[in-house]
């Protein structure tokens, strides 16, 4: 059998993750992301308390598809952070610690936010 | 000499983290639901919705936790992904000043007098 060689250089697009990774790296950006959307909220929420005419500007903005299908993510950004964060809870108290489990809450963890974001599509798009 | 950067934050923080989570878990699904149970279309009924006191203190109080449990989080990632400690430090300060800003910012739209009196 032929050695490897060494240094051993990880090709981030090779990597498979397993899916209590891709739970772990989505929970990581959609708890960055809603940080970085908090003053973006609040901005939001003073213009649009301040005047009829700034209601209108976020009425509309909401209103506009794209502005819709940013909200529709951070729907989901919100729906995944909150189902795996659950998750790692069990995870603190030693539920759900053993491989199997890890998997099957890793599954459970993506489907519901998957679940949560259709059915936010279906209000805000149908 | 101690290091800046840390020493017996570990415990505290953690538990802060996930106290913060449960409440943010109760606390935010509820804001969803009252908001979106009653949407209103036009200006007067959006600032009704915010005028109730068992509104604004929750809210305030939510965000305020939302900013600990952010604090937190973000601590968590440049601590281990940034490794050059002034860096690091800078990156803290950002971040702390971005969520107090947005907490301070909050309790000045829910409790100043520019739209309440109006």
């Amino acid at each position: 059998m032929k050695p490897i060689e060494r240094p051993v250089y990880l090709n981030l697009l090779r990597i498979h993750l397993p899916l209590p990774g891709w739970v772990s790296i989505l929970y990581r950006l959609s708890g960055a992301l809603l940080f970085a959307v908090l003053p973006l909220g609040v901005w939001a929420l003073s213009v649009s308390l301040a005047d009829e005419a700034g209601f209108r500007r976020v009425a509309d903005g909401v209103a506009h598809p794209l502005g819709r299908l940013f909200l529709l993510f951070l729907i989901w950004a919100f729906a995944h952070h909150l189902f795996a964060g659950l998750r790692h809870l069990a995870l603190d108290v030693d539920w759900g610690v053993d491989l199997p489990r890890a998997r099957q809450s890793s599954l459970a963890v993506l489907l519901a936010a998957g679940l949560v974001t259709l059915l936010a599509a279906w209000g805000l798009f149908a | 000499m101690k290091s800046v950067t840390g020493s017996h934050t570990g415990t505290a923080t953690w538990l802060l983290q996930r106290a913060t989570a449960v409440a943010l878990a109760l606390a935010l699904p509820g804001l969803a639901v009252y908001f979106i149970s009653a949407l209103p279309t036009d200006f007067s009924g959006w600032q009704a919705l915010f005028a109730p006191l068992w509104l604004r203190v929750p809210m305030l109080l939510t965000v305020a936790a939302l900013a600990l449990h952010a604090w937190v989080g973000m601590r968590d990632i440049f601590m281990d992904y940034v490794r050059p400690t002034g860096l690091r430090l800078a990156l803290y300060l950002a971040v702390i000043v971005t969520l107090s800003g947005s907490v301070a910012w909050l309790a000045a739209i829910l409790f100043g007098t520019a739209w309440s009196t109006a």
